[in-house]
């Protein structure tokens, strides 16, 4: 029964598919694919807004919005206390019904293609995730280069969004975040390619398969073994960067450059490049889902009755939770400390990484090579972080509350 | 026309515009797009030789192709960085006035 | 001879006339990404999936960031007042022309092209990996330098100078 529940979804594209006439099939498939992601992030965006801005407001010790209740004229009939949890409703209607500003000055064509840009990458990239089993929209022999490919071409739109606004604070803004884009893709394909080291395939189906076995009831996830950890690791803080999400938010920060290259976006524009970050980040976190975390297999081997959907999205909102969380409590880094750390960190570890992947996949199978993989990376760590932190002495932490 | 036909006149066209590009326009940049379009005519025309040539199994196009763009993407940078070195000694980006050796 | 073939091939041939013919510096750069993305999905459609992938992640996605931050820091973002064509256009004009008329009429003649259609060769990313490793070895190793040469002799080109080391103010 449960295999059934697995396979729903690709039961109903089949009986959906049978109604249509064997010539057409080709493309009525995907289409009836794309519409479901096109249906089911943007929803899953929207309530990710709301669990954001509660989430932040409960861990500032404050409520997040509460007001909402029942939209009218339903109040009348359920007067029913949502809790805030309607809010994306007020917030979408106000996004799409505010006023569209194009300065003066702009360059009209460029301005308002520069989200369109942007989000067909992001909605391009969800074409090779693996949702649950069988359920691949497009499984190519090179998925895993095809998703870094489309997440590069993002950064043609951030540079389109800020010099179009003839506005030095969108093109200053611009430029940080495109030098913050490419400087962070480098550690994030390091870290994917010690996966695909190990798997042998580019293939996201593969890499998955690989994952799909069972020691002792406990899943070969690769983010249990010592280089799948550390680049685990690396890819989510390469991913946060990518995202433009604090502490890597300085090319939108409000305190910093006002909001950095879409300053002069307002209404659905604003709202395109807002659905299109957060839809990114989506994409990237389902990408680490797949290479590190198991894609949609299950951590225990007795907890495989679960629908494989349901892992992949509850392991989703598990990573987007920590992003907001890491969101509400880590302060900003600077310019310049940001592109030390991709730099003079992540870089040469990712590259350290991958040798201890190696070093991993040529040792015989026992416990030695989990000493001397954790060795090495531990090793490569500690000392990349004392070359990074050049002879600073650290004070005792000084804890200070809000009376 | 076959299929091979449409794809070697399209990298025809495509080196005969990047060269047009690379001859006639003054500033320095436009140059290196259009050196970058030529490149592009010329992969073209590999991977269509390898797809509708003989023994497409010893992956030769590919990984010629392979090669010509990673080799395409060190010549942008290093022109670019040239074209930066002479922009911050000469104040212009104009060819037609980069035309003596004097300092 | 598909339709996506016949409307892939005119998009790209379009954004590669407006990249050479626009004023503005910065639309050439994004009408630039066009026709690389087009000459991508050409690749697509020639079976070629890992070399299409890699044209847009190296030329969509580096190149031709890499051609904008340059327009950028030569300020040239503006559209220039004066004629943007050198003082030998037309005969370069001439020449691309000529190239193009013999490169198409050696295609549209040739008896050495193949006539029949080959099936579609797989290409999986397996073999090509294989390949790199095994056959083409010596040259990935040279690239590889190749590549470390270019990156430092760029950084060291495109370095700012600083005052004392060159008073004179003579490079």
């Amino acid at each position: 029964m449960f295999d059934q529940l697995d396979q729903i979804f690709v039961t109903a594209l089949h009986w959906l598919v049978s109604f249509v006439p064997e010539m057409l099939r080709p493309l009525v498939t995907p289409l009836i694919c794309i519409s479901f992601i096109l249906a089911v992030f943007p929803a899953y965006f929207s309530i990710i807004t709301i669990f954001e801005r509660k989430g932040i407001g409960r861990i500032q010790n404050r409520y997040g919005p509460n007001r909402v209740g029942m939209p009218w004229p339903l109040n009348k009939i359920f007067n029913w206390s949502l809790a805030g949890f309607g809010q994306f409703i007020p917030d979408g209607l106000k996004m799409l019904t505010k006023e569209d500003i194009v300065p003066r000055a702009a360059d009209k064509i460029v301005h308002f293609l520069a989200p369109v840009v942007m989000l067909i990458p992001v909605l391009l990239s969800y074409s090779v995730l693996p949702f649950g089993k069988n359920m691949t929209l497009a499984d190519y022999d090179a998925g895993l280069l095809f998703f870094f490919a489309v997440g590069g071409a993002v950064e043609i739109s951030v540079f389109m969004a800020g010099w179009s606004s003839r506005n030095k604070y969108s093109l200053l803004g611009a430029m940080r975040a495109i030098a913050q884009m490419v400087s962070y893709e480098i550690p994030l394909i390091l870290s994917a390619v010690s996966v695909v080291m190990i798997v042998g395939s580019l293939k996201l189906t593969d890499i998955i398969a690989h994952q799909n076995h069972y020691t002792f009831g406990i899943a070969h996830w690769h983010v249990f073994t010592p280089w799948g950890f550390i680049g685990f690791v690396l890819f989510f803080i390469a991913s946060l960067a990518e995202s433009n999400r604090t502490p890597f938010d300085l090319p939108e920060a409000e305190s910093e450059i006002i909001a950095g290259y879409f300053t002069e976006y307002s209404g659905f524009k604003f709202a395109l490049f807002f659905l299109g970050e957060y839809l990114g980040m989506f994409a990237i976190s389902g990408l680490g889902i797949t290479l590190f975390l198991g894609g949609w297999t299950a951590p225990f081997s007795f907890l495989t009755w679960i629908p494989s959907w349901i892992w992949f999205f509850g392991k989703l909102t598990a990573i987007i939770f920590v992003f907001i969380w890491i969101r509400a409590t880590l302060p900003r880094l600077r310019m310049d400390q940001l592109m030390n750390f991709a730099w003079k960190f992540m870089l040469p570890l990712a590259l350290i990484n991958m040798l201890v992947a190696g070093i991993w996949h040529y040792m015989a199978a026992d416990w030695q090579r989990w000493l001397v993989c954790g060795a090495l990376i531990a090793g490569a760590y500690v000392l990349l972080g004392r070359g990074l932190m050049q002879n600073q002495k650290l004070g005792k932490r000084i804890y200070r509350y809000a009376e | 026309m076959t299929p091979l036909q449409v794809c070697l006149l399209v990298s025809a066209f495509l080196f005969a515009i990047g060269f047009a590009g690379a001859v006639t326009r003054r500033h320095a940049i436009l140059v290196l797009i259009g050196i970058e379009l030529m490149l592009n005519a010329a992969n073209l025309n590999f991977i269509a030789f390898w797809r509708y040539g003989a023994h497409p199994e010893a992956l030769t196009g590919i990984i010629f192709v392979l090669f010509s763009m990673a080799l395409a993407g060190a010549e942008a940078a290093v022109g670019l960085a040239l074209v930066i070195a002479i922009y911050r000694h000469k104040e212009t980006s104009n060819l037609d006035e980069v035309k003596e050796l004097k300092g | 001879m598909t339709l996506a073939l016949i409307i892939t091939a005119l998009v790209t041939v379009l954004a590669a006339a407006t990249v050479m013919s626009l004023r503005n510096l910065v639309h050439c750069a994004l009408a630039m990404a066009v026709a690389f993305s087009g000459v991508a999905a050409l690749y697509l459609q020639l079976n070629a999936e890992f070399v299409g992938f890699a044209e847009i992640l190296v030329y969509v996605g580096a190149i031709a960031i890499l051609i904008v931050f340059a327009i950028l820091l030569t300020r040239s973002g503006e559209t220039p007042e004066k004629s943007v064509l050198t003082s030998g256009w037309l005969a370069g004009v001439a020449v691309s022309a000529m190239v193009f008329t013999l490169l198409g009429w050696a295609v549209l003649t040739s008896s050495a092209l193949p006539k029949e259609i080959a099936t579609a060769p797989a290409a999986p990313v397996k073999n090509i990996g294989d390949a790199l490793m095994g056959k083409f070895v010596l040259p990935l190793e040279i690239v590889g330098l190749v590549l470390t040469a270019a990156m430092i002799g760029a950084v060291i080109i495109a370095l700012k100078e600083d005052k004392k080391d060159n008073p004179g103010g003579q490079p």
